[in-house]
């Protein structure tokens, strides 16, 4: 899946445009997704498996940066606590650790 | 692909294709850079949108590039920002199948289609801003996590519906209902994430101006911003802006659900801030904006011929009080001078704003700071809160005249 979408042109698709008055269906393909460079090493394979599930790794690339361990370790949590992220208790700690190392200032 | 689209007219498809085969074909995407530390972002052309900045492509999220809100108040469909929650974007709507449902604490549950829906009902039209709860959180200091946002997350447009009163009053409301729900057609990722549902007292969904839109800026609603419906709450953030609007439900008693309760919750303090890194004691939903104002015309570095008439303009706007005065600073608010208003688009609309100023050669610093008919004004230092909601410092920009 990853391998797929890695690499991948961004292609995006509407068709049927000015639906409501004409009744034509409106059809909407998400646009594909990259593996950014910075995550695309061993050490981020995974970043890449977990945060991916649910949503692209720009939501990861744009945070601030610098901003510690805690700021990671609050995200995670909450992906995990709040929006009950799929996401192995083992893996937990490693993700947060190699989202610091890449982000946080903790490399 | 072809497979996808075999099914529709073969026209609008080969049309549909032709324009958006070309964005991808041209290949390399541009790039901007937000005034902010790791502000880097491409510009991307979603189905529907001329390039705009990215923010995240799954779900998709696009700011407007701010030189853009100088060439107008109505901010144009294919310029206007997207914000998603929810990964789950409907892949396919069709218009005559779908239905927008009333149920809950009502006498006659209603299942509307989108011609019933413009047939039976009284029609109106709002100028209205919508805009994200988190615009411009890519200034907050310090930063804090959250869509890392320029000025980009709003926009106005002139949006056409029917009330929700309207349909309420059509449902019969029974005694009782004490809020009132709004879900659309977009799903989480995994059956764990909270579905993304909205909710608000049915004193304000009555209002007779909180209203469910079909058009915006005089054509259907683009798919990013919620085709073929939306609520439409003038004077408040975005958030509670549904899109894919298909079900309304009439509560007895408050919505608890995870994006009133926990998600978008401001300091529960007059002006929704606290002191810099510290939690609040306790919160309460974000609801009405605050009011703003910005220098559209030049950006920060941009240069001025010295000695000489220039003309400043911008956009102000507000909750819905209306826009009393814009005043200006041309010396980093030593002295403020008074902008002439341009026109009157109704109180929840960007107000233009304009002033002739002559300046010296040198740097000067601009600021912009308005006042609502209520006597709501802009701070002059930001106000933090921890999910950098609701900013509305007077902002500063440098030109350099020579």
């Amino acid at each position: 899946m990853i391998a797929r979408i890695a690499g991948c042109v961004a292609i995006l698709a509407l068709i049927g445009a000015a639906p409501g008055a004409s009744g034509r269906v409106v059809h909407y393909q998400p646009r594909e997704e990259t593996i950014p460079p910075i995550l695309s090493d061993e050490a981020s394979q995974i970043v890449v498996a977990n945060c991916m599930s649910c949503h692209s790794l720009d939501y990861l690339t744009t945070q601030p940066r610098g901003k510690g361990t805690k700021f990671w370790r609050d995200e995670v949590t909450k992906m995990i606590a709040v929006y009950k992220a799929p996401v192995e208790p083992a893996d937990a700690d490693a993700i947060v650790a190699a989202l610091d190392r890449k982000f946080g200032g903790g490399g | 692909m072809s497979d996808a689209i075999s099914a529709y007219p073969r026209r609008s498809v080969l049309a549909g294709l032709a324009g958006l085969a070309a964005a991808p074909a041209l290949a390399k995407e541009a790039q901007l850079t937000l005034p902010f530390a790791n502000g880097e972002r491409p510009l991307v052309r979603l189905p529907q949108k001329r390039p705009l900045i990215a923010l995240t492509t799954r779900p998709p999220q696009v700011e407007t590039p701010f030189a853009l809100f100088n060439q107008g108040v109505i901010t144009p469909n294919d310029a206007f920002f997207v914000r998603y929650h929810l990964s789950g974007l409907p892949d396919t709507i069709d218009p005559a199948t779908f239905r927008l449902t009333l149920g809950g604490q009502v006498d006659h549950p209603l299942s509307l289609s989108l011609a019933e829906l413009r047939r039976d009902f009284p029609v109106q039209e709002v100028v209205a801003v919508n805009q994200c709860s988190g615009n411009s959180r890519g200034f907050s200091n310090p930063r804090v996590a959250g869509g890392q946002l320029g000025h980009g997350a709003m926009g106005n447009a002139r949006w056409r519906g029917v009330p929700l009163r309207a349909l309420l009053d059509r449902a019969g409301v029974k005694a009782g209902a004490r809020q009132v729900s709004f879900s659309g057609l977009d799903t989480p990722p995994v059956d764990t994430v909270p579905d993304f549902v909205k909710a608000l007292d049915l004193d304000h969904a009555r209002d007779g101006e909180v209203m469910v839109a079909w058009a915006m800026n005089g054509e259907d609603l683009p798919f990013l911003n919620g085709y073929p419906l939306r609520l439409v709450v003038p004077g408040w953030y975005g958030t509670y802006w549904v899109k894919h609007l298909n079900e309304i439900t009439l509560l007895d008693q408050p919505f608890d659900g995870y994006w009133m309760k926990t998600a978008y919750r401001i300091p529960d303090t007059p002006d929704a801030s606290v002191p810099v890194g510290t939690k609040p004691a306790s919160t309460r939903p974000i609801s009405k904006l605050n009011v703003r104002s910005f220098l559209t015309s030049h950006a920060d570095g941009a240069r001025i011929a010295a000695r000489r008439q220039t003309q400043l303009r911008g956009i102000a706007f507000s909750g819905g009080d209306g826009i009393a005065h814009v005043l200006v600073s041309i010396d980093d608010g030593a002295t403020w001078a008074e902008a002439q208003l341009g026109e009157d688009l109704g109180r929840y609309s960007f107000r233009e704003w304009r002033l002739g100023v002559n300046l010296a050669p040198g740097r000067h610093i601009i600021r912009v700071r308005a006042t609502t008919v209520a006597g709501e004004t802009q701070p002059l230092q930001p106000l933090w809160n921890p999910a950098g909601y609701m900013r509305n410092v007077v902002e500063a920009v440098t030109v350099e005249a020579v």
